[in-house]
């Protein structure tokens, strides 16, 4: 079958511009509108918002009025074994089609299992069963959707004996195969690098880097393994780390300047806080050109 | 047994456990790198109910609360993504909790604060002009026919504890004193509605909160009246409607004769 983003129209809906943007954070709602701030875009995580009404939507159709907005779903189970939840599909799709989006973007990993919701990006097997189940369930979305998502590559605590691929050449199976673009979040792969003693820019340098459409940033939590290792957590919880701004660095001077988030969903600081972390990301991007496929600048 | 049921188990399992087939790169055992999934689902899971529950947190303490949500989240973890609405049903579990037996009016604080996550996400609805609900109770023989559509945010709970008073005496606002003053032995009734961008609660009557209770169960103005005389002799049904006016909680009147909506 041919891949269904193939089909789609290319620019159906218009890009995130190639600037930074923040997490919108219900605590930063009235700052936001009051002080209109000057930031690239603003990302929700698509679940918080599949409430009937009220003041999330309030200020969320006010914010989204004056921003581009990207969705970020969370609860898909795309890595699932399972079918998709089909309730949860239209919940997305409706939530997209009242907002427009400029982007919506998944993760792989699973957090759904036996009809319970667990609340955590859990990891999967690198094998071909793996590969066939996550390309049948991104297809299934696109068609839904009728829009291109992008994929998330994922933090990791532990990896299966069952597979049997790399992650970043099964990640590029699932882009080639299904046609979904690639949301390279720098800390996941900071995090998992570092989690399971692999080089960060060989990894990097094996992604399809001529899918990602948009970066993520976030700070990590520290801890260690069984031996003493250093074992990272990808804690949303902290400023991006030093050694994240390098990797960044590296991956635009691979790729150009991309969309890209600060991510901060525990601890969150007052919206100047988050603001200057952007302006210190957008002072990057403003060295580069923007990435050749595509992005608005 | 499929590759994940294992996986998934151990998550809520309340002992840690690991499950089979998890490599680390530099052979250490898997088990406290599993933890930090243990940990993310379990500690997520609680700080959301945490959330939605701040008075219950408030009234046991911090340690108890979240020992106690640790149990529920085992029990009934959520079946939905959509976590705003997790913790139907906390209420039901806390009734049930035997180490919270001492505390007979926790269950309905918890249902008070469920409540008001449901007011705050309801859907929007307009509320009809008070000029249109006037042509209505104008006509005195189409009144007690008439049947009101309530707004979804509208929301009442009878209780046979102080919930409103013990509610209060946790808010920001609320004197250091209130709670010392507060019998949590007397019945109350909450209502609960949606004004503007946020969610009130006061305390209503035992007539008031029926006549509600029934108008949403599609009851005339006249039956849900009539059961709320019987109840409670206090009632007062002109106040009441004129109660339901001010919060913008009329959103339709159906009678014999004509519709607003």
């Amino acid at each position: 079958m041919q891949p269904v983003a193939s089909r789609l129209p290319a620019r159906k809906h218009r890009s995130l511009p190639a600037r930074a943007g923040i997490g919108l954070k219900p605590e930063h709602f009235r700052a936001i509108l009051d002080t209109a701030p000057d930031i690239g875009f603003f990302e929700i995580h698509a679940e918080n918002y599949m409430v009937d009404g009220g003041p999330f939507h309030h200020y969320l159709t006010r914010i989204r009025e004056r921003y581009p907005l990207s969705i970020h779903g969370v609860g898909l189970s795309i890595g699932g074994e399972g079918p998709l939840d089909e309730g949860h599909l239209d919940r997305l799709a409706a939530l997209l089609d009242r907002y427009q989006p400029e982007s919506f973007s998944e993760h792989l990993a699973w957090s759904s299992h036996g009809g319970v919701f667990l609340n955590d990006l859990l990891p999967v097997a690198y094998d071909a069963a793996t590969l066939e189940r996550v390309c049948a369930h991104i297809g299934r979305v696109q068609d839904r959707l009728k829009r291109r998502m992008l994929l998330e590559n994922p933090a990791t605590y532990v990896e299966f004996a069952a597979s049997t691929m790399a992650e970043a050449d099964f990640i590029g199976e699932v882009v080639r195969r299904s046609g979904c673009g690639l949301l390279l979040d720098v800390n996941n792969v900071h995090v998992s690098c570092t989690n399971h003693g692999r080089d960060a820019r060989d990894y990097l340098a094996a992604l399809p880097l001529d899918a990602v459409e948009e970066i993520h940033l976030a700070g990590f939590a520290e801890d260690s393994d069984g031996a003493g290792a250093p074992l990272l957590i990808d804690s949303h919880g902290a400023p991006v780390a030093e050694v994240v701004w390098a990797l960044y660095c590296h991956a635009l001077d691979l790729i150009g300047a991309l969309p890209t988030l600060i991510e901060r969903d525990n601890d969150i600081p007052a919206l100047p806080v988050l603001l200057a972390e952007a302006r210190h990301a957008e002072r990057i991007l403003e060295r580069l050109q923007p990435a050749a496929h595509g992005v608005a600048a | 047994m499929s590759g994940l049921d294992a996986f998934a188990e151990g998550l809520l399992a309340p002992a840690a456990t690991c499950p089979p087939g998890l490599l680390t790169w530099n052979g250490s055992a898997p088990e406290k790198r599993f933890a930090v999934y243990r940990n993310n689902v379990v500690v997520g899971l609680v700080d959301a109910l945490a959330d939605s529950f701040p008075v219950t947190q408030a009234l046991v303490g911090e340690d108890f609360f979240r020992a106690m949500a640790r149990e529920f989240v085992r029990v009934k973890p959520p079946r939905s993504p959509v976590l705003a609405l997790y913790g139907d049903g906390f209420a039901g579990f806390i009734e049930d909790f035997p180490p919270v037996a001492g505390l007979p009016y926790l269950a309905d604080i918890a249902h008070l604060e469920y409540l008001r996550v449901m007011a705050w996400h309801a859907a929007d609805v307009d509320a009809i002009t008070p000029e249109r609900i006037g042509a209505v109770l104008a006509d005195p023989d189409g009144l007690p026919q008439a049947r009101l559509t309530l707004h979804p945010a509208l929301l009442v709970l009878p209780s046979v504890h102080a919930v409103v008073s013990l509610w209060a005496a946790h808010q920001a606002d609320s004197p250091a004193l209130a709670l010392a003053a507060v019998d949590p032995a007397q019945a109350e009734a909450a209502l609960l509605w949606r004004n503007g961008l946020e969610v009130e609660i006061r305390r209503v009557g035992p007539g008031t909160a029926l006549f509600i209770g029934r108008l949403q169960q599609a009851a005339s103005l006249a039956q849900a009246g009539a059961a709320a005389m019987a109840a409670d002799a206090d009632f007062d049904p002109a106040a009441t409607l004129a109660l339901l006016i001010s919060c913008g909680a009329i959103t339709g009147i159906t009678t014999p004769r004509n519709s607003v909506a």
